[in-house]
């Protein structure tokens, strides 16, 4: 009897530990496997979101199909390991995803105590105000007495503390806890304002039946820089991740869009061609095929393509790019060059 | 009864029953002894006809006749109603339905779901009911069943094996329940026969987990499958997250259901003790066959709240990330094409916990009238 237990457990230490020495690295991993799994949140909207028939999209499940275009060459074979807030980083650093693709803010301490490796920002959010267009008010420094919808035990209420003592205002807090919650307040007149970040009011304010009485704000009074993330210790993958995010934003400011990638494989630009995979030979300097930045581009489009097409000015969301233009247009959004 | 004067033909005795008082019978009489039998009820009476004309109608009309059951988004179900909220967009739900139903399984193989169910009601039937053919046949299927049922939901053997990450609403919903309901009571019955037992160890072991577990609530236990476990095993190795909930869900209700079990073995009388082993009986055979089946009796009513509790407590892996009915459907609450019919998902998720948790409990009701054998002193 004995001597049977010892042999089981010695079989299942077996097992463990050729399981342990499968993680050798990332990249390797996701080709064996056939399939990037990407931690991805339990749905925001136009960010990520199952359809009717289950397909997650949405602008960050778009940058988990860019990245799997680039290391697999097929934006559809990823796997969505969806994940609340609390769960998200123990997800990725347990290695049940390959990278976290999930409205992530960068903040210091996850960047060094969370042990998390964020490879620049692909939306600049913060946080924001709506209000009904008849309370005639221009500004959030008008705000003086309003009743504010916000939601408890989170840095937003913090923010909005801060900001209106700052401005020397005062305001009545109404407590909610989601956003459904917030908006069936807002909309039955408890609160006369409602604060979080401006893609979370986008989508609340799309929610309402006349979305045309209702604006939001232009103070921003907060940063919420969101990026992906990796674990530490695979350089090579996260070189990967940063540079797909870059790739997106390159072939933006280059004007290579899905519709023109073919024909921009003649191009004369020399950065046009590197990126394609024309010239040089970047794309296994990465250790991946030479097309990986043409497979993103032909299957999802650039970063702007990507914006519109999940969150961009059409409706329902109606996103303005703000912030989230390029560099040259007034936004924030630039990439390292290609070379 | 005292004879009437108008009618003095009938002999003493022979005199026909007359019908009660109209005022006493019939529909007048029930409003009249149910309804306004006091000032108090008659006020009653009016408060609740007034609140259901001000609640019924809009709720009926919101519900059904206001309401909208083909569009293909939002938009356009606001578009077809008085105004926006007019009516209940039931589109939404329609549309999903299947997704809310079967989750991510592939469609190819979602008769091996159905078929699951099926099985599940025949387990559910076979298993407990009493005067049928091959009784002996339907216990060892019932007791077999969630071996069959994990074989076809999750493949091999012949089967296209499907991943467990495939698994989401109500299917995901029922299989976390399910199989806690179906391991919690075996093991809770091990663990409350354990707990009264005379070896010390064991009788310690079991007061240990039995106080431990209940001394955490479920949430915590959820998170220690979903984050604590993986730092204990090897980096890299996987333990199928879906087990590992099962694990934690199976040992949380288990160890509610010995408590329960303790609670019916301390209410037998102890002579049903002392007779059992004045037979001569083996400790084995004196539970099997006198004391168990009087204890689970009484126990009935608090295993079943047990179950219904636990069936709803399903709801809390959505807190770690898994796409349980709840999860899934508030995943889809932000389609951006459909945002805002939080209403009209929760009447819909309500509704299906409603179903099987008043089945359950009219079942144990049921069940609980079936087994009176008449030992209430």
């Amino acid at each position: 009897m004995r001597q049977k237990t010892t042999a089981v457990l010695s079989a299942a230490a077996l097992v463990l530990g050729m399981a342990g020495t499968a993680q050798a690295g990332t990249l390797e991993d996701v080709r064996d496997r056939g399939v990037l799994r990407c931690v991805v949140s339990t749905g925001i909207a136009g960010f990520a979101q199952p359809d009717a028939n289950g397909v997650w999209g949405g602008f960050d499940i778009d940058f988990c199909r860019a990245t799997a275009a680039a290391v697999l060459g097929d934006a559809s074979k990823i796997e969505a390991v969806t994940s609340t807030g609390k769960t998200r980083f123990t997800k990725l650093n347990a290695g049940e995803g390959d990278v976290l693709w999930r409205n992530t803010t960068i903040t210091f301490s996850r960047d060094v105590s969370v042990k998390l490796r964020f490879h620049g920002v692909n939306y600049y959010d913060g946080q924001g105000f709506m209000v009904k267009k008849d309370l005639g008010v221009s500004s959030a420094s008008e705000l003086d007495g309003a009743s504010v919808c916000i939601q408890t035990g989170t840095t937003t209420e913090l923010n909005l503390a801060d900001y209106f003592s700052s401005n020397n205002m005062n305001y009545e807090p109404v407590p909610i806890e989601t956003n459904d919650e917030a908006r069936q307040n807002y909309e039955a007149g408890r609160c006369d304002v409602y604060t979080t970040d401006a893609s979370g009011l986008a989508s609340t304010r799309s929610a309402l039946p006349n979305p045309d009485d209702h604006m939001v704000l232009p103070e921003i009074i907060s940063k919420e820089p969101l990026g992906p993330a990796t674990r530490h210790g695979d350089d090579q993958w996260s070189d990967i991740v940063t540079w797909v995010l870059n790739a997106t934003i390159t072939a933006e400011e280059l004007g290579v869009t899905m519709a023109n990638v073919d024909e921009m494989k003649g191009s004369n630009n020399p950065e046009v061609r590197r990126l394609l995979g024309v010239d040089g030979s970047q794309g296994s300097e990465l250790g991946l095929s030479d097309d990986w930045a043409y497979q993103i581009i032909k299957q999802l489009g650039n970063y702007g393509e990507i914006f519109e097409r999940n969150i961009g000015v059409n409706p329902p969301l109606g996103i303005a790019r703000g912030l989230n233009a390029l560099w040259t247009d007034g936004g924030l959004i630039y990439s390292p060059p290609f070379r | 009864m005292s004879e009437t004067p108008t009618n003095p033909r009938y002999a003493p005795g022979t005199h026909p029953d007359l019908p009660p008082p109209r005022r006493t019978t019939g529909a007048l009489g029930w409003v009249r002894s149910n309804l306004l039998s006091s000032p108090l009820n008659v006020a009653l009476t009016l408060l609740s006809v007034w609140l259901l004309w001000t609640i019924l109608p809009p709720s009926i009309h919101w519900l059904f006749t206001g309401a909208i059951w083909t569009a293909v988004d939002r938009k356009e179900c606001w578009a077809l109603m008085d105004a926006p909220r007019d009516g209940a967009c039931w589109a939404f739900i329609r549309g999903s339905f299947e997704l809310f139903v079967y989750g991510w399984y592939p469609e190819p193989e979602r008769w091996r779901v159905n078929l699951t169910f099926i099985l599940f009601i025949a387990a559910i039937v076979g298993g407990l009911r009493e005067n049928i053919p091959g009784k002996k046949y339907w216990l060892i299927f019932a007791a077999a069943y969630p071996f069959i049922a994990a074989w076809l939901l999750l493949g091999g053997f012949g089967l296209e094996p499907v991943g467990t990450n495939k698994l989401g609403g109500i299917l995901l919903t029922l299989v976390v329940a399910v199989t806690g309901i179906s391991f919690s009571l075996p093991l809770g019955i091990a663990l409350a026969l354990g707990r009264r037992s005379n070896l010390p160890a064991l009788r310690g072991v079991c007061v240990i987990f039995i106080e431990f577990i209940r001394g955490v609530p479920l949430i915590t236990l959820l998170f220690v499958a979903s984050t604590m476990l993986t730092y204990f095993l090897p980096p890299g190795s996987t333990f199928d997250l879906l087990m590992r909930v099962l694990i934690m869900v199976t040992l949380f209700a288990s160890a509610y259901i010995a408590e329960v079990v303790r609670g019916g073995l301390q209410g037998l009388s102890s002579g049903q003790y002392e007779a059992a082993d004045a037979l001569g009986l083996s400790y084995w055979k004196a539970h099997r066959l006198v004391i168990l089946p009087q204890a689970l009796k009484i126990s009935i009513p608090g295993i079943v709240n047990t179950f219904i509790g636990s069936f709803k407590d399903s709801t809390l892996v959505l807190i770690i990330g898994m796409m349980d009915i709840l999860g899934l459907g508030r995943a889809r609450l932000n389609d951006p094409e459909w945002l805002g019919l939080a209403p009209e998902l929760y009447i819909f998720i309500s509704l299906f916990f409603f179903i099987s948790c008043f089945a359950m409990s009219r079942y144990s009701l049921n069940l609980e009238k079936k087994l009176q054998t008449g030992h209430k002193s």
